[in-house]
């Protein structure tokens, strides 16, 4: 078992390495980095003088090497925009968008679990074509489009949610208590509504097609109780929902530019958004960065969890 | 040319390990599952080989590996005088115009999307017919092997029987024109009458058309039915090999004994008097030392449990044993 | 003995029937058939052109007189905006799909069917990219390579290449694994043979379903990029860049507002039930 976590660690390496390199030539994608540092009046000594101080003089993997090396220290450089750290403003927005996505995930994923669940017992029938129906809505909304309905019928007409922001005292201040509760609403309905369809979704067709196998029936003719059924059920179904739900999780993390926009929620989605308008690449590299090592260590933790749960899917 | 008292196919030292997994550098080898381990024999041109063992015990690995399915570790497969993929041999391309193979699941072997015409047409047009050659060459085999052409040709592999479509596969493997035909386990998925009705043509085909057989089993009867010599198996070797009669009258192997013992019998005078075979088959990633049935076997002695026998005449003709009771 | 006088029928017979049978795929159909010629007769339908900007209208509310829809943040008629709007947002939904889907499942299917070393290149390449979840790819693409309807097509494709990847490869394995491929192999056909006879026809018809339900997500995200200012540029009608645009009026006319959005959302889920319509009809389980 400790030797499968190895090789899997194993394995995952090489498709980190590959992320870091294609991050860092996400600079080059867009033309000469050089343009979005220059002042528009440099001479020939001020192109020089810049091209050393960024390094941009020496030889690519040379700076491949320099900008990993100063990564995995923590040093991202400085932001062009803003003069700070780069590391120090990624921290600060990746907590914020941690805070929508524990508190998306904690609420909506269950919620889609259970529901899924429910359809893929009565399979068929009237829930589950109610079920069904909700959830290829979900999946088939513009998330950012029902933020902004969310916001149009609670914010402008109702007027008791707010639509911005994080609350009181902003990001720094941040508290669970109804005054930043209140602001959490809307982001999380429309960031999680999309997952939850595909949750529920996935949920329905895994709990189908166990209930499908041979050995429920054994179970029942056993005389086991349907609760006592449905645990093992679960138990069958667990390997894909940790497939899914970490997939989901993921997607809240990456997709999370567009809620983080409407809401003006100060997160990485926000900050990228930003970097992305501003050419501030120091921010754009140092926060795709953080986020891709963030999936690909979600990806290495959910692949071992389902093995755990599942030793048969020991892959080679 | 081929000698006339040569075999017509002849395997030597056939082996095949499969991996159980990827193998990590500095850590140990993951284990190897030992499918085919040492086997050797002989096919005469126009005789039927039956091929017998239980589950697991390397049969259908044999059969992949004399079509060249999967590549042998080590071993040499010779037909009519001539290697297998060595210098000077024949190349796998050449020997499948020579050798095809019938399989056991009738409905899985044939493609759900193709009708029974391309299915059938699909060999020859691979490997160079035109299309319209290829085409009355179906009908022709369709006729072979009783299968109206104008009603089946157009159809499904869903819209036919698991007869008619095991008719379908071997006209297949008539379409390339060989002169060996290895029948995997071809009628164990049939009706005892069906399987019947598909044993005969196998039979009248065989005279017709002067094939030879290698047919793999775990039915001991209709073995002994179509087949003239026969070869037993056990976990990846041959521990017995000989005539039919000889076999099955005479069996010099335990294994064999105990096989043909627990055959069920309608014939109530006939008791068990031999000890049937005790225990489970052990695992072919970790075979036993020695003679690999020593743990089942009811007459081991020590030397079985260090010394593993070769399979070696047991003084009546070509009848050998790997047994060192023999 | 089957005594089947009449030609039997095909597979795709089949599936032709049990899709006549479907009520939601065939509305479905038809609302996105509707959709496309809207957009394809855009200049013979829409009764106002999309960039006649008239500020003395801007945001008027939907039922004005000459503005049935209402009216934008410059005055310009909402209902031709829609319906012009519909051209380059089901491009950016459906061209970045079907070309990923030639490049993906080529890739996908070779990995699947060669293995060995070719395999573990092509997937672990893919892997890295299917590390990152799909907006974000998009996102960081664009970002780099900059806004733009060719560019946000660039992205968009290669956001899809790994998905479709991984899932021919799947497929093709599976199929692979397959009795009939190894009667195929026996017979001594080449593997490029094999291939495309066997191999590809069983494995478009899942590959192409699981396509369909990639549309919708193509529609969301490509929307999306425009929304973020990363794909179309304005004074072009596209769904997504109206609702960018358009959001900050929403204090004002509201329900305008949403429309674009309405339209992105009918558009995706009619895409999504059809997928679903067509997997059942084709009996596929993935």
């Amino acid at each position: 078992m400790f030797v499968y976590f190895i090789k899997r660690l194993l394995y995952a390496l090489p498709i980190a390495v590959g992320v870091t390199v294609f991050v860092f030539s996400l600079v080059y994608l867009g033309g000469d980095p050089l343009d979005a540092v220059l002042p528009d009046d440099a001479t020939a000594a001020d192109v020089q003088e810049i091209k050393e101080i960024y390094g941009f003089d020496k030889p690519l993997p040379v700076q491949y090497i320099t900008w990993l090396g100063r990564a995995i220290t923590g040093d991202f450089g400085t932001s062009i925009g803003t003069g700070q750290p780069v590391a120090d403003e990624i921290s600060r927005a990746i907590v914020n968008t941690l805070i929508l996505a524990i508190c998306s995930a904690l609420t909506g994923f269950p919620f889609a679990v259970f529901l899924g669940t429910l359809a893929g017992y009565y399979h068929g029938q009237r829930a589950d074509k109610i079920v069904s129906g909700f959830a290829i809505t979900g999946v088939s909304v513009p998330h950012y489009w029902l933020a902004i309905v969310l916001v149009i019928v609670f914010s402008v007409e109702l007027n008791i949610l707010p639509s911005l922001g994080m609350g009181p005292g902003g990001s720094e201040d941040w508290t669970l208590d109804w005054a930043h509760a209140k602001h959490l609403i809307l982001p999380v309905i429309g960031g999680s509504i999309i997952s939850m369809g595909i949750i529920a979704r996935s949920m329905r067709a895994a709990v189908a097609e166990i209930l499908n196998q041979e050995f429920v029936r054994a179970l029942r003719s056993k005389g086991l109780s349907e609760s006592r059924i449905a645990y093992h059920v679960m138990k069958n179904a667990l390997p894909s929902i940790l497939g899914v739900v970490g997939l989901e999780i993921g997607s809240l993390m990456g997709g999370s530019i567009l809620i983080e926009t409407i809401f003006s929620w100060p997160g990485a989605g926000f900050l990228l958004n930003e970097a992305i308008f501003r050419r501030d690449l120091p921010v754009l590299q140092g926060t795709i960065l953080v986020l891709a090592m963030f999936f690909v260590i979600l990806n290495l933790i959910v692949d071992i969890s389902q093995t755990f749960v599942d030793k048969r899917i020991i892959r080679t | 040319m081929a000698k006339i008292d040569e075999s017509f196919v002849k395997v030597r030292n056939l082996k095949k390990y499969f991996q159980t997994g990827t193998a990590i550098p500095f850590l140990k080898s993951p284990p190897a599952v030992k499918a085919v381990e040492n086997v050797s024999f002989d096919v005469f041109k126009g005789e039927t080989l039956g091929v017998v063992g239980e589950s697991g015990c390397g049969k259908s690995t044999v059969a992949r590996l004399l079509i060249q399915l999967i590549k042998p570790d080590a071993g040499e497969i010779i037909i009519d005088g001539l290697a297998v993929e060595k210098r000077g041999g024949i190349s796998t391309r050449d020997l499948r115009h020579r050798m095809q193979m019938v399989f056991q699941d009738s409905y899985a072997t044939l493609n759900p999307r193709m009708p029974i015409e391309e299915s059938i047409a699909f060999g020859p047009i691979s490997n160079g017919k035109k299309p319209s050659e290829a085409m009355l060459k179906s009908k022709h085999v369709m006729d072979q092997v009783g299968l109206d052409p104008n009603i089946y040709l157009h159809r499904y592999p869903h819209e036919l029987s698991g007869g008619q479509r095991q008719r379908v596969n071997i006209a297949r493997a008539l379409a390339m024109g060989p002169e060996v035909i290895i029948l995997d386990e071809a009628v164990s998925a049939l009706d005892k009458s069906v399987e019947a009705q598909v044993l005969n043509l196998l039979t009248d085909l065989k005279s017709d058309l002067k094939l030879t057989y290698i047919f793999i089993s775990h039915d001991l009867n209709v073995v002994k039915y179509i087949s003239d010599k026969v070869m037993v198996m056990y976990l990846g070797e041959v521990v017995e090999y000989g005539t039919v009669e000889e076999v099955y009258n005479t069996p010099k192997h335990p294994y064999t004994e105990a096989l043909l013992a627990s055959q069920p019998s309608m014939d109530p005078s006939r008791k068990l008097d031999t000890v049937p075979i005790t225990g489970d088959p052990p695992n072919p990633i970790n075979p036993p030392s020695g003679c690999k049935f020593h743990t089942r076997c009811p007459k081991v002695t020590d030397m079985c449990r260090t010394v593993n026998p070769n399979l070696q005449s047991t003084n009546v003709g070509n009848h050998l044993s790997a047994c060192h009771l023999a | 003995m089957s005594a089947n006088i009449n030609k039997p029928r095909t597979y795709w017979q089949s599936v032709r029937s049990r899709l006549r049978r479907d009520p939601v795929t065939l509305s479905c159909a038809g609302i996105i058939i509707g959709i496309v010629l809207l957009s394809i007769f855009a200049p013979l339908i829409a009764p106002a052109n999309p960039y006649d900007a008239n500020m003395l209208n801007r945001l008027a509310p939907i039922g004005s007189p000459g503005y049935p829809l209402g009216a934008d943040e410059l005055g310009r008629d909402m209902l031709s905006r829609l319906i012009y709007g519909g051209r380059i947002s089901l491009i950016m939904g459906l061209l970045p799909v079907f070309l990923a889907l030639l490049i993906g499942a080529s890739c996908g299917i070779i990995a699947g069917y060669v293995g060995g070393r070719t395999n573990m290149l092509i997937m672990r390449t893919m892997d890295i990219f299917y590390a990152f979840p799909s907006v974000m790819l998009a996102i960081a693409i664009s970002g780099a390579i900059g806004a733009g309807i060719e560019n946000g097509l660039l992205s968009l494709t290669l956001v899809f290449i790994p998905p479709i990847t991984r899932v021919s490869e799947s497929i093709t394995v599976q199929i692979k694994s397959l009795d009939f491929i190894d009667a195929a192999r026996a017979t001594g056909a080449s593997n490029s043979r094999i291939i495309l006879s066997h191999i590809i026809v069983n494995a478009l018809g899942p590959i192409f379903i699981y396509c369909t339900s990639l549309v919708s997500v193509s529609i969301i995200i490509a929307s999306g990029l425009s929304f973020l200012g990363l794909g179309v540029s304005p004074p072009e009608a596209d769904w997504g860049l109206m609702l960018s645009t358009l959001r900050q009026s929403i204090y004002v006319n509201p329900w305008v507002c949403a429309l674009p959005g309405v339209m992105i959302f009918t558009t995706s889920l009619c895409f999504n039930l059809m997928s679903d319509g067509l997997r059942s009809a084709m009996d596929v389980k993935m």
